[in-house]
């Protein structure tokens, strides 16, 4: 991944003005937190990175060139985790882990287990508690190799051992030189990380 | 760039294997939804001898016709399971992201949905053709105009369906906004069976069936991929 900047970034929703002059400036390694109230547009933020909404103003470069963050050159770089775990109910945690991970170009062999669900293998998405769905699409960031991660309160309702097991996936991400961008209201924290801070 | 392109194309192969297989898999772990439309179907038709009486001249006179209308209307029963459920849980933004084309993506989704809707009604149409006692020809025309016509009825629904995804009212609306469009595939889907059973000559219905189906295949994915957009922002 090389350097992803944002300059001039403006958007509104409804109406209401969210950002404007928004910039920031990542190099490969770097992890930058969204913080702010509810509201002030971290989500909006994630998504306009991710491609489903477009800014009003404003351009996202990779490596100096201006890239369309809805094209699928962008967004096969990248893993988003937004609120909703795009899981199957009536698919067993198996067959949901390989969906993704086929849909995301990743190999089939997990060798790795980062989220500790493979006691949970052959249980039905629907029969899963909040934190345990949570683990599993958090499973996909690590199901193919993708440079950036997007993250959206991505330690809702996991227990402090699955917050350790997901900073430590963020830890090894920022090592092997991917970014992660993250909106977070303090369960999960980063080290030597940027902060920019919305809804001021 | 050649490799990398090579890549991306195989890896979109096997998503789009993996979107055909997940949904096949759907469809029959929830085969109660996946038989709403063909049950429907059945019932509805066996009740028209019973409410119009049992005389042949009756049924053979309005049976083609009221098989299409009632499999317009199937179909339209099991278009809100298309999008509407990836959409709640956050499954079409992965697929968005997947680097699969969001068109391909639509004719994936639409061709397991005809599996599990128009093909069943094509598949159960020779036995309903006999209880409307319609002539022996509509034993092969009843089913090769619902085989023309189904797809394009499932496609122009996908457009319907995507465009009111996330309003409340969203499928007595898409009933009203896909019910109008659906008129031309009736009124040449009942042609050809007619014009099958009378002995008119029914190949320029079936040709028109077949048309309308290609036009509908090379559009209806766009406009559903850009409907879809709109519903994730």
């Amino acid at each position: 991944m090389l350097p992803l900047e944002a300059s001039d970034l403006a958007l509104g929703r409804n109406g209401r003005i969210l950002f404007d002059n928004l910039a920031f400036e990542l190099a490969p390694g770097d992890g930058l937190l969204l913080t702010g109230p509810n509201g002030s547009g971290k989500s909006s933020l994630l998504r306009l990175l991710a491609g489903f909404i477009r800014p009003h103003a404003g351009e996202i470069r990779l490596d100096g060139r201006p890239v369309d963050p809805s094209s699928s050159d962008f967004r096969s770089q990248l893993h988003f985790i937004g609120h909703a775990n795009a899981i199957k109910g009536r698919l067993t945690v198996r067959e949901n882990l390989e969906f993704m991970t086929r849909l995301a170009g990743g190999g089939t062999g997990h060798a790795t287990d980062p989220f500790a669900i493979a006691d949970l293998f052959e249980r039905q998405g629907r029969f899963l508690s909040a934190g345990q769905r949570r683990r599993l699409a958090l499973s996909r960031l690590l199901s193919a190799p993708r440079p950036l991660w997007l993250l959206d309160e991505p330690g809702v309702g996991l227990d402090r051992a699955s917050i350790d097991r997901l900073q430590r996936a963020i830890r090894d991400h920022r090592a092997a030189g991917g970014i992660v961008i993250a909106a977070s209201h303090g369960d999960v924290a980063l080290e030597q990380h940027l902060v920019l801070e919305l809804g001021r | 760039m050649n490799e990398v392109n090579r890549v991306n194309g195989m890896n979109g192969m096997n998503g789009a294997l993996a979107l055909a297989r997940r949904d096949i898999r759907l469809a029959f772990r929830s085969a109660g939804d996946s038989l709403l439309g063909v049950i429907f179907f059945l019932v509805s038709l066996s009740l028209f001898p019973l409410g119009v009486g049992a005389s042949a001249d009756v049924l053979a006179r309005i049976g083609s016709g009221v098989i299409w209308v009632l499999a317009l209307l199937a179909v339209l029963l099991t278009l809100d399971r298309l999008y509407e459920s990836d959409l709640d849980d956050g499954s079409l933004e992965l697929l968005a992201l997947s680097g699969l084309p969001l068109e391909i993506v639509v004719v994936i989704k639409c061709a397991v949905h005809w599996l599990t809707s128009g093909l069943l009604l094509v598949l159960v149409s020779p036995l309903l053709a006999i209880l409307m006692s319609l002539p022996a020809d509509a034993l092969w025309a009843l089913p090769l105009a619902l085989l023309l016509g189904t797809p394009t009825l499932t496609l122009v629904g996908s457009i319907g369906s995507a465009l009111l995804l996330g309003s409340r009212q969203g499928s007595v609306l898409t009933a009203l906004l896909v019910l109008p469009l659906y008129i031309p595939v009736l009124i040449f889907g009942v042609s050809a069976v007619d014009g099958a059973i009378l002995g008119l000559g029914a190949k320029a219905p079936f040709l028109i069936l077949a048309a309308m189906q290609l036009a509908a295949l090379a559009l209806a994915p766009f406009a559903t991929a850009a409907g879809l957009r709109l519903a994730m922002e």
